[in-house]
């Protein structure tokens, strides 16, 4: 056990300092800003609602994080089996769901080096007025746990491709699907031929829906298990991934 | 003598293709095998198995006495494994990545930083220390690889081609080192270079189209193609054909084979069934065929004979 931790925390490691390696990282929390705000101030015209809150901040998370976790989590894996690191990494005395799971992490806590940037709209949303601070708390809570999830679900892809730009296109692909997957037009299409019970199932994986109730500050247990279970089964499936893939 | 590695019937198919085909490989401590093969003879993918990189489709695998596949976090803890072609993180320092390597194989701080010291040393790499390693050059990148395999000190080192691009100095050091330290290990390196498995194994397994045609110390492999019914001639003429045409008259009895062609020579093999003629004989009548003769005498076959003699024919 304390081996399979200190081999997650060597991996964390590595992996969050290889972020900040390349001046991409910088380039990606610029870029991240920047759009953040734009949507904020400019499309959702923070300063025109005229309310206290934080609404038109998170109301562009999944869209802009469908493109950004891709990005995060596109090296993850493509990388190590591009240039045959994977070949050390398998072959070090720890079991392979540490390995993914430290990379994993190190992803997260990028992202969450990102969201903590933002803070000064929350400190500005106070300074302004008197907002629910427990609801922009959940906000964040459920931006972060998105995240996580979008992350997952691009470091699993990025097992199945030597190639990042691959990895990144096929990740963004289907956290657009996950992300749409609620909206009214998506289940309008699939409701004309597919099985009631297929509509449904499609419904329930709709990312935006619990994203909305938790930014509203309800904090379900549906919608963290929802989160909670989609990285969980995504961690599971890139450790059999990168098992089967390694050596092709 | 303790066996440390023990490879059993190791098989592997790639498509249709069958890579290795039922290796069996066992090697004792202190022992250092050379792992030879013409390229794509499945010296990599054997190394991979043994590693526990790769599933085998049938055969085991042992390392240290812990079995690959059905105990991977003890057999892998007894191993460095250098890949081939030396992988790493290229945005790393050397210190960083030889320090991440480490950690993962469950080194302590105290100790990591005398492994650490050690390494810089031994494998001399206290010049390019603070280097990123995309910024190194092929040989010492190499070099970080074969750091990297010996960082924990394991029982069993599996390097795969260790001295591809060093000069003839580093590749003098790692002979060297691997000398070194070869007494309470069991070592298998892959190499193109006949001369370092002279040089440095006890042993030599020569793998062709997937399968073990050759396992002997270098010594006994040579000497078992030595039996001096062969006579070995240099002809000052780069057109075989020709010379082969003028010989063949001249050597009664004896089968002709063209050995290599260097330098605008050709060298020549008279093999005999029995007992060869008396090689001053022979010289006289070449040379009175007018034939350029430089060099006449009983053939002692070299590692690199044996090599191509075992891999290129069907037994
Ligand atoms: N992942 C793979 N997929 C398909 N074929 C493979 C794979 N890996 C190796 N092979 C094939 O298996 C055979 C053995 O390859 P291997 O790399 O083991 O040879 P090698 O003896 O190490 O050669 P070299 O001296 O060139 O390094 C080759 O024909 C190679 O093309
Ligand atoms: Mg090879």
């Amino acid at each position: 056990m304390t081996a399979s931790l200190s081999s997650v925390s060597v991996v964390f490691g590595r992996e969050f300092r290889a972020y900040f390696a390349t001046p991409l990282a910088a380039i990606f929390l610029v870029v991240f800003l920047a759009l953040a705000g734009a949507m904020t101030f400019f499309v959702s015209g923070f300063f025109a609602r005229g309310s206290a809150d934080m609404a038109a901040f998170f109301t562009w998370m999944p869209w802009l994080f469908l493109v950004l976790l891709p990005a995060i989590g596109m090296r993850l894996w493509a990388e190590e089996r591009r240039s045959g690191t994977i070949e050390l990494l398998m072959t070090m005395p720890v079991a392979p769901w540490t390995i993914v799971l430290g990379k994993f992490l190190a992803g997260w806590a990028f992202t969450g080096v990102a969201l903590a940037l933002t803070t000064p709209l929350w400190i500005t949303v106070n300074w302004l007025g008197s907002p629910d601070n427990g609801v922009i708390a959940a906000g964040y809570l459920g931006t972060f746990l998105m995240a996580g999830a979008f992350l997952a679900i691009a470091a699993c892809i990025s097992t199945l491709t030597k190639n990042q730009v691959i990895a990144f296109i096929s990740a963004a692909i289907v956290t657009f699907l996950l992300v749409t997957a609620g909206l009214e037009l998506v289940l309008g299409a699939i409701r004309g031929w597919a099985p009631y019970w297929m509509t449904e199932a499609v419904a329930a994986l709709s990312v935006l829906e619990h994203f909305q109730r938790i930014t509203q500050g309800l904090i379900e247990a549906p919608t963290l298990i929802f989160f909670g279970s989609l990285i969980v089964l995504a961690l599971m499936i890139n450790t059999f991934l990168v098992d089967l893939k390694k050596a092709q | 003598m303790t066996t440390l590695v023990e490879a059993r019937g190791l098989k592997k198919r790639f498509g249709d293709m069958t890579a290795v085909d039922d290796v069996s490989l066992s090697v004792a401590r202190g022992e250092v095998v050379g792992f030879l093969g013409p390229n794509g003879a499945g010296k990599s993918t054997t190394m991979k198995m043994i590693t526990g990189f790769l599933e085998p489709d049938t055969g085991t695998a042992e390392v240290g006495g812990h079995d690959v596949w059905r105990d991977p976090t003890s057999a892998k803890a007894k191993l460095g494994y250098l890949p081939e072609g030396a992988p790493a993180y290229g945005d790393m320092p050397v210190a960083d990545f030889l320090s991440f390597v480490g950690k993962m194989r469950g080194l302590r701080k105290a100790e990591l930083n005398n492994r650490l010291a050690e390494m810089a040393d031994r494998v001399r790499l206290t010049e390019v220390w603070s280097r990123p390693i995309e910024a190194l050059s092929k040989g010492y990148r190499r070099r970080v690889g074969i750091a990297q395999a010996l960082i924990h000190d394991p029982d069993v080192l599996i390097l795969d081609e260790p001295t591809d691009g060093l000069d003839p100095n580093q590749k003098h050091e790692m002979r060297n080192l691997i000398r070194e330290i070869a007494p309470n290990k069991s070592i298998i390196v892959s190499t193109h270079i006949l001369e370092e498995v002279e040089a440095v194994c006890s042993r030599a397994v020569i793998i062709a189209a997937g399968r073990v045609v050759a396992d002997a110390t270098p010594r006994d492999l040579v000497g078992s193609k030595d039996d001096g019914r062969a006579i070995q001639i240099r002809i000052g003429s780069p057109e075989e054909a020709s010379v082969i045409e003028k010989i063949k008259p001249l050597a009664d009895g004896a089968e002709l084979e063209v050995m290599e062609r260097m330098n605008g020579s050709t060298r020549v093999l008279l093999r005999y069934n029995d007992k060869p003629e008396d090689t001053r004989a022979i010289e006289t009548r070449l040379k009175s065929a007018d034939l350029p003769v430089e060099e006449v005498g009983i053939y002692r076959p070299r590692l690199e004979d044996v090599f191509r003699d075992v891999t290129t024919r069907i037994h």
